[in-house]
């Protein structure tokens, strides 16, 4: 019963979270920008947008740039978020990659270092006036949602060991169709149901901001607009409806 | 009463000895603070030639939530911008307004979760299910008074999209915004007018044709009074060169120095050029309230000049959004532009045809002229952040400052921070350049102020030059609150004509007389 349980909820949530991303990714792709807006000095190239992104997403540049604070706390959280992912695939293959196999040592203290980063960010959201301003109840939940389930994750690795034996085979069985039984301990329970929660709300949330930083116009796209002309598929409609720029420009 | 406000913000920054020295200080957050500090709204008349409606209709809720839904399918940003914010508050500290007047809607974030609240509650799952959580909220008359209010508290800078992880543009949101309220109705006066002004007239001065004819033949006779050479400036002629300005340019000080700089530029270069009635202006004052339709209009006007006017090139004179107009959206709005010489770029900037000229050896100083003047540059925020000149990115910081190297000899940086991509705005610009608000407008220029009086105390620096015609206007309205003349803001190229010495000239008469040696130096 808890196996079906937790089986249908992790077919749901995987379905949200796929079908709910990618669904908001089309949204971005599709969505014109019809201006040129890139933040300058902006690359001119499709490698520099390539590397200027890169250096976003992988060093955090202009969070850097606007305060270190946020900065390292920022970067501590996600890299060791990247470390506990790469140690949890090894519940989804058999055998594992190599890369997963070496994670694993590092992953189990990427935790307490995941802790700490999230613990820095929601301590900046209590104590700053400005960020406290800004902060949503939501805001709040979300840093909270993160350090429970890196706390529950923590519980297992270090004080209430579970049968990850079984655990792997409940997973593996999943990705088969073919529900295995799952440990019933209460830090297993609590971490799989908050992951569960996590996977569901992304795509309604600012999570979105994952996906959503490759699509921001100021980050990627090239500065080339003498270079090359670059109009949206709406406005090329609006030119064509007034009968080319020519017979546009002696009406205005 | 709104004066008591208005004092009393400006004061809580200045009693504050840290917040007096250093210029990127950011105070506490207080919400409210500036909410008084509005400017007039747009009467129908105003309203009407830029295709909005007149007073609020009784449907304006639905009509705004319309435009918003057509804004967040047609532009990428602003869908992106409303979903993404994690709220780091990277950005929090980083606005001019905000540190001028602590208001915590100054923020950047703070600002646009005036928007983003409404977005959430109407366009977001969470926001409908449950408001109170993610702090969504419903439209009402109070939430579109504080989007007029805090809207036009913004100059659409882009300094926090420097900073921001994600590159959240608050202009994006500022000027969806405006164009949600313009479509309600709720537009403001000075955009709006001078946006009308220059559909009818040509630009947004409303300077007719034998007004800015009277004006240059004045200039005409003013350079030769002051060179002995008879400089042209040509209106509506036939030539090579198209230039637009910002009609500023004609009777503003110091934005007339510049003019007369480019002048005898292409004079000294041998250009034929000249200026059009019909498109007697630079500035596009639609991009500030986002209007892509109204802003294609004004560009379109520089398309038909340059037709009528069989010229091969277009060159734009010192402003800052003309000149992201220009350089990043002409091409875009009013291209393809293939009946140009294909061997320059579309448009050019005034700066890069006079840093190309020196470097051909076509002009020549006489440094000395400048020698009184301790300088130091202020980079405009649409220059540094939203266009590039000559043809590598950074170029908008590097061509300014060659052709203030090569005419003057004391130049100095203001700090680190408060320059190139990081300059603070003059805190007059985004169509926020009028009397209604010299509240905010002093309140916002305090942090370059305090930048300026750095390099004051620390290497004398007597004048600051700027190559954008709100900066010039601006500073002129701000600096002698902070002890320093009127005129103390220059244009880059009043520097260039103070220090050129045409063919022909008295200067060069007097220059070759005087010293041949120092010539050689100087033509070096």
């Amino acid at each position: 019963m808890l196996s079906t349980i937790y089986a249908v909820l992790f077919y749901v949530a995987t379905l949200v979270l796929v079908g709910g991303v990618g669904y908001r990714i089309w949204e971005y792709a599709r969505t014109p920008a019809p201006l040129k807006i890139p933040t300058t000095p902006a690359p001119t190239t499709w490698g520099g947008v390539v590397w200027r992104l890169f250096k976003e997403v992988v060093f955090f540049e202009s969070l850097w740039k606007a305060n270190k604070w946020i900065w390292v706390f920022g970067i501590v959280f996600h890299m060791s978020l990247w470390l506990i992912f790469l140690r949890h695939v090894r519940y989804f293959q058999e055998p594992v990659f190599t890369l997963v196999a070496l994670a694993q040592p590092i992953g189990k203290y990427a935790g307490l270092t995941f802790m700490l980063g999230g613990l820095g960010l929601l301590a900046r959201r209590i104590v700053v006036a400005r960020v406290r301003f800004i902060s949503a109840p939501s805001d709040y939940l979300m840093l909270l949602l993160f350090l429970a389930i890196g706390f529950s994750g923590l519980m297992m690795s270090f004080v209430s060991h579970t049968d990850i034996v079984a655990v792997k085979a409940f997973f593996l069985g999943l990705m088969r169709f073919d529900i295995q039984p799952l440990p019933a301990d209460a830090p297993l329970l609590v971490h799989l149901t908050l992951v569960a929660l996590f996977m569901l709300i992304f795509p309604f949330s600012k999570l979105l901001h994952a996906p959503g930083v490759f699509f921001s116009p100021t980050r990627n796209q090239r500065d080339n607009p003498r270079d090359k002309r670059h109009v949206a598929a709406w406005a090329l409609r609006m030119e064509k409806a007034e009968g080319g720029q020519d017979t546009a420009m002696n009406k205005s | 009463m709104s004066e008591q406000l208005d004092d009393k913000a400006v004061e809580d920054v200045t009693i504050d000895p840290q917040a007096q020295a250093d210029p990127l200080f950011a105070p506490q957050p207080v919400a409210g603070k500036t909410r008084d500090w509005k400017s007039f709204p747009a009467e129908e008349k105003f309203q009407q030639p830029l295709g909005y409606p007149g007073p609020k209709p009784d449907d304006w809720k639905e009509r705004a939530l319309a435009k918003m839904d057509e804004l967040r399918g047609k532009f990428r940003s602003f869908r992106v911008f409303l979903d993404i914010c994690v709220k780091c508050g990277a950005c929090t500290d980083k606005c001019h307004y905000y540190m001028g007047t602590g208001d915590a809607r100054n923020m950047p974030v703070g600002r646009q979760d005036l928007l983003r609240s409404v977005y959430r509650r109407y366009f977001t799952l969470p926001g409908k299910w449950f408001p109170s959580l993610v702090g969504a909220r419903e439209l009402t008359e109070e939430v579109l008074d504080e989007w007029y209010t805090y809207y036009f508290q913004c100059s659409e800078c882009r300094r926090c999209s420097v900073y921001c992880p994600y590159g959240i543009d608050t202009a994006e949101i500022t000027m969806a915004a405006r164009e949600i309220l313009d479509s309600v109705g709720v537009g403001m006066k000075y955009t709006n007018e001078i946006i009308g002004k220059v559909f009818g007239i040509g630009n947004n001065l409303g300077l007719p044709k034998p007004a800015l004819q009277s004006t240059l033949e004045d200039l005409e006779e003013e350079i030769e009074e002051d060179t002995g050479v008879k400089v042209r400036l040509p209106l509506d002629e036939p030539a090579d060169v198209l230039l637009v300005t910002p009609s500023a340019d004609f009777f503003a000080e110091p934005h007339i120095d510049g003019l007369i700089g480019y002048a005898k530029v292409f004079h000294a270069t041998g250009e034929k050029w000249t200026l059009s009635s019909y498109a007697s202006e630079a500035a596009n004052f639609a991009m500030f309230i986002g209007s892509y339709e109204n802003m294609r209009r004004i560009a379109l006007r520089i398309r038909k000049a340059a037709i009528d006017l069989g010229v091969k090139r277009i060159i734009i004179g010192e402003c800052g959004h003309a000149w992201r107009a220009a350089y990043s959206f002409l091409n875009t709005l009013a291209g393809p532009f293939d009946f140009l010489d294909p061997n320059y770029p579309v448009p050019q900037h005034i700066c890069e045809y006079t840093w190309d000229a020196i470097q051909k050896g076509k002009l020549r100083f006489n440094k000395e002229e400048n020698d009184w003047i301790k300088l130091t540059y202020h980079d405009s925020c649409n220059v540094a952040r939203a266009s590039r000149m000559g043809d590598y990115p950074g170029g908008q910081f590097d061509i300014p400052r060659n052709i203030i190297k090569a005419v003057c000899n004391n130049y100095y940086e203001m700090p680190e921070d408060t320059i190139k991509e990081a300059t603070l705005c003059c805190g007059g610009g985004g169509g926020l350049l009028t009397d209604d608000l010299i509240p905010l407008r002093k309140a916002g220029g305090s942090p370059r102020m305090k930048a300026l009086k750095q390099v004051r105390e620390e290497h004398g620096v007597n004048k600051m030059a700027a190559i954008c015609a709100i900066c010039k206007s601006q500073f002129t309205k701000v600096m002698p609150d902070h002890g320093f003349a009127i005129d103390d803001i220059m244009s880059v190229h009043q520097l260039v004509s103070n220090a050129i010495i045409l063919p022909g000239s008295e200067q060069e008469a007097e220059r070759d007389g005087a010293d041949d040696e120092r010539e050689k130096e100087t033509s070096a």
